[in-house]
């Protein structure tokens, strides 16, 4: 028995075993010397783990009485949350060792971070989802605060820790009402209470407080104000692993608390979904128009990013989830290159961020401006890049179960929110000669970012199958 | 040679990858390999086109030489041209060499130029040939990136406000279309434009036009036109009708010559083309309901652009102002919905391209030499450009509507169509006809006639051999379809003739459909 539940989880033991290992081996010999070799080794450990559980997994396999789910939605988050992991961890080798960041517990970290939300995309039950939503952001609160000697990396640590915090807090008291007024901690049998016709309107209060500490992870507007300050504040490699693989995690989580525990009232959660994807779409779309910062307008981004992704599980569908995770995959990828950018991006050695800094970069460096271009373009959501297709898709889901509205919303947004993606162009390429940025000479960071460029572009002729994969996975979810 | 279309959309494409990835230097003659790949491609493109022009049967009104892929999100790679759509591959296929010639003197950044205009023929191809919905809006919309671009990088001193106008006007009206298509695709459960394949098409599927109500507001028509205004909010912008049209005046005056003429030429006629493959076939009632609206927005915009182009200072403003009062003359065709109506509104596109793209070229004659497009700082130019004085006379004339020049065949069909119908927008349609020639004579008279006063103009010289090489074709073109217009209506007239029954037959269902709800109740 316990020998079978071993199995099941043997993915994330693995990486933990490993983060220890990685740990008390650094601590015991070189300490920060090891830090290159040891965040290599840990982005090859996570990608061989994506590989193995792509290739090995299949069907359904239930742990410890339920409270671990191994199925093909959890398998398609962890392979995307592992890679993007993993990639990010490469890029950041450069910017960290040439800014005295470089030290051995950040591997280890974003491991743990990792494992964390391989839990959360599996869990079963509200304990097993609690502890990987907090091993996650445990380990994303220090990562924030990696720059111990700045001001604003610190803050920015600390703001996300308090606000995680509380948000936490919002989580675990919707836990408990829900745990009250069902009897158990088990999806199966929450599912099995609020789908019967009459719903304690005690377990709807829970759910709504859950959704509330969910938000604050996927960065949902209203929940949002962290946002902005963490990503400007952390270094910037931290910042790219923020805006990738934790956003994967919580919406995988989000998908599975909604469709496992809560999947028969979907119409009353349903509601709340749409409003929190609407004021985030505009949010992100408004509040971006203004900023300056590329970190701080990548946040807003992202918050808009949120709000598309969330139009799938509003929907509340198979194809919505599937849409949904679609979306999050075509939505790393882009992050990923984006990121790969902003990591170069500095003068005099020292790391820019203003993004009137590209002034005519595009004279400079024809090929990877053009690569950015297409990606801005993408996450603009205009053909014939990939982003474009991620919109189609939830919008498909949407109008299946007649949410108009919100679709007609999410195109006004998406209107609006191109002018900031353009905006960057328009420095690019339109700007006046003066100022010059100069970029890292990094060669991981460029194959990342054209790598990411031409996903977007070539990935229009099938999208490398990621329809069908995606739709398998979201059957598992929704029955 | 069955996948022809593909060949003839992605060979600029293709070019524009070769000079992309092995060009390397912005020395002199790296440029000049740019220029000339740029102008074998689009030659290639145009001979092949004719190919396909020549295999064409005009008789069949089905679409032709169609081409079916798999794709992703359970679409389809759909080609393929009829009537409506063949001439117009035409018209971008032929107008493209003459932009490419039409910009030798380019000299900064020019790779990034070429590849830039490669890439806009291409997706400008492809949505006159797309038979698929989501493929026809990649097309639609991916176009507005280089142009964008151009606009951008190579236009004049305000090009910045100018180029995101430009782009945040016609994404907004383009992202209202693209859920109208999504809402479509859920209700008909394809996205295949003409019939193929096992799908039903669109244009036979018949979308609910019984009343509704939506948030209190009664929509006659119901889907119909909730569908047509969605569609309407992207080809309005494109077109441009009055009053969505002040992105046009702005875009053409920042735009090089080259752009301007590409956007005047081509760009224009998606709108038209939309109107004709999208909003008749698969609305006819939403299209009915709103027709009324769309006729009177035509009438005010050919006489308030008119009257506006009267008082502009820049050359460039007050053709881009007659370019949106030709528009009005399409539009009104377009929805006068009879014979005439249509085959002149697809005439006057034509020959608005031709005319339109060669008045532009006119302007970046002289803008080349004196680098000023105002209307003050001209005047006399015949007695040092004669050469230059005759053609820019011919096209004023053509601008104008004179007999015998292509301009004429559509204004007085496009009229005689709506007169059958509407005869109030008639008359004050054709009050147009005389504004035209107000100021585009008077345009003339101002730039061209007169004695050689000013001193910056006594050492201009006349038009070189390459500039008279690219207006000798479309000179051809708009003598050869003033006096001889059969050879566009016999090409259009038998799809369009089958457009209209479609749309007759379905307005008659319609009704029908809607006395027999009256009738139970």
């Amino acid at each position: 028995m316990i020998q079978a539940d071993l199995n099941v989880i043997l993915p994330e033991i693995v990486i933990s075993v490993y983060a220890m290992l990685a740990l008390l081996g650094a601590v015991y010999t070189g300490k920060d010397r090891l830090s290159g070799a040891l965040t290599w080794l840990t982005a090859a450990v996570m990608a061989l783990v994506a590989m193995w559980i792509a290739l090995s997994g299949q069907g359904t396999n239930v742990a410890f009485g339920g409270m671990f789910h191994d199925d093909g939605f959890a398998r398609f988050a962890k392979v995307t949350i592992l890679l993007s992991g993993a990639v990010v961890l490469v890029m950041s080798q450069d910017y960290m060792a040439r800014r005295g960041l470089a030290r051995f517990e950040y591997p280890v970290l974003v491991a743990l971070a990792t494992v964390g939300m391989m839990v959360m995309v599996s869990a079963g039950d509200l304990i097993a989802l609690y502890m990987g939503l907090e091993l996650q952001s445990l380990a994303l609160y220090v990562i924030a605060a990696f720059r111990r000697d700045s001001v604003k990396s610190t803050e920015a640590g600390l703001k996300y820790f308090v606000l995680g915090a509380l948000s936490s807090g919002l989580l675990l008291y919707g836990a408990s009402l829900v745990y009250g007024f069902a009897g158990t901690t088990l999806f199966s049998g929450i599912i099995a209470t609020a789908g019967e016709g009459y719903t304690p309107l005690g377990l709807l209060f829970g759910l709504s407080f859950m959704v509330a500490g969910l938000a604050f992870k996927i960065s949902a507007v209203p929940f949002h104000m962290w946002t902005p300050d963490v990503y400007e504040g952390a270094p910037t490699p931290v910042t790219a692993f923020f805006a990738t693989a934790p956003k994967v995690a919580a919406m995988g989580l989000f998908a599975r608390v909604l469709h496992d525990a809560f999947g028969g009232v979907s119409h009353d959660w349903g509601q709340i979904i749409a409003m929190l994807s609407v004021l985030s779409m505009f949010l992100g779309a408004v509040a971006a128009i203004g900023q300056t910062n590329i970190k701080r307008l990548m946040a807003f981004s992202s918050i808009a990013h949120m709000g598309y992704a969330m139009i799938g599980l509003a929907a509340g569908t198979a194809l919505g989830v599937q849409s949904m995770l679609t979306y999050m995959a075509i939505y790393v990828t882009m992050n990923i290159g984006t990121f790969a950018f902003i990591l170069a991006m500095e003068k005099d050695g020292q790391p820019v961020t203003d993004i009137s800094a590209l002034n005519l970069y595009a004279k400079r460096e024809p090929a990877r401006a053009l690569a950015l271009l297409v990606l801005l373009f993408s996450l603009a959501g205009v053909p014939p890049m990939l982003g474009f297709f991620a919109k189609l898709g939830v919008w498909q889901a949407a109008l299946e179960v007649d949410m108009v509205w919100l679709v007609v919303a999410s195109a006004v947004a998406s209107a609006i929110g191109a002018f900031y993606y353009l905006r960057i162009v328009f420095f690019m390429y339109f700007g006046a000669e003066g100022e010059t940025l100069q970029t890292a000479r990094a060669p991981v960071l460029w194959v990342c970012l054209m790598g990411s460029a031409l996903v977007m572009v070539v990935g229009v002729v099938n999208m490398f199958g990621l329809g069908s994969v995606a739709a398998a996975a979201a059957a598992t979810l929704v029955n | 040679m069955d996948n022809l279309l593909s060949i003839v959309t992605f060979i600029p494409a293709l070019a524009a990858l070769i000079l992309a990835v092995f060009l390397r230097g912005e020395d002199a003659a790296s440029q000049r390999n740019a220029k000339w790949l740029a102008l074998l491609a689009t030659g290639a493109t145009f001979l092949v086109s004719l190919f396909i022009l020549a295999q064409f049967d005009p008789q069949n009104t089905a679409f032709q030489f169609v081409e079916e892929r798999e794709w992703l999100l359970g679409l389809k790679y759909r080609m393929g041209v009829d009537g409506i759509s063949v001439l117009f591959v035409m018209l971008t296929t032929f107008m493209m060499p003459l932009v490419i010639a039409a910009s030798w003197d380019v000299t900064t950044r020019v790779k990034e130029y070429m590849i830039a205009f490669l890439l806009l023929e291409t997706l400008m191809l492809g949505v006159f040939m797309a038979l698929d919905l989501v493929l026809f809006y990649l097309f639609f919309e991916a176009g507005l990136i280089p142009m964008f671009l151009i606009i951008g990088i190579w236009g004049g001193k305000n090009r910045i406000y100018a180029s995101f106008k430009f782009f945040l006007y016609t994404f907004l009206g383009s992202v209202l279309m693209l859920v109208a298509m999504v809402a479509m695709f859920a209700d008909a459960g394809t996205t295949c434009i003409a019939a193929c394949g096992g799908d039903v098409a669109l244009m036979t599927h018949s979308f609910a036009s019984g009343d509704i109500s939506v948030l209190g507001v009664h929509v006659v028509g119901g889907m119909q036109t909730l569908l047509f205004l969605a569609f309407f909010a992207s080809f309005a912008v494109k077109m441009p009708m009055w009053p969505v049209h002040t992105w046009l005046p702005d875009a053409h005056v920042q735009a090089p010559t080259a752009g301007s003429v590409v956007l005047a030429a081509i760009l224009l006629k998606m709108g038209g083309y939309g109107f004709l493959r999208f909003s008749l076939p698969m609305f006819p009632i939403g299209a009915e309901v709103m027709t009324p609206l769309v006729l009177w927005m035509s009438a005010i915009a050919i006489v308030y652009t008119s009257l506006v182009a009267l008082v502009q200072e820049d050359m460039k403003k007050l053709i881009a102002y007659s370019s949106v009062a030709h528009m009005g003359y399409v539009t009104m065709g377009i929805f006068a919905a009879n014979q005439q109506g249509i085959d002149g509104a697809i005439f006057q596109m034509l020959s608005h391209g031709f005319i339109s793209g060669a008045l532009f070229l006119c302007v970046g004659v002289i803008y080349d030499r004196m680098h000023t497009r105002e209307i003050d700082a001209y005047g006399g130019l015949v007695n040092r450009m004669p050469a230059y004085a005759l053609i820019f006379m011919f096209f004023t004339m053509a601008n104008v509507g004179l007999p015998g020049t292509s301009g004429f065949v559509g204004e007085f069909l496009t009229l005689m169509g709506i007169f059958q119908v509407n005869t109030w927008v008639a008359a004050v349609a054709t009050s147009g006809v005389i504004l035209s020639a107000a100021y585009a004579l008077w345009l003339y008279r101002r730039v061209v006639m007169g004695d050689l006063i000013k001193e910056s103009l006594k050492a201009i010289t006349d038009m070189t051999r390459r500039e008279r090489a690219i207006f000798a074709p479309l000179v051809v073109m708009t003598l050869l379809l003033g006096v001889y217009p059969s050879l566009v209506t016999d090409i259009i007239g038998p799809s369009v003739e089958a457009l209209i029954q479609n749309y007759e037959t379905a307005l008659g269902e319609g009704a029908r459909a809607a006395t027999q709800v009256a009738a139970s109740h």
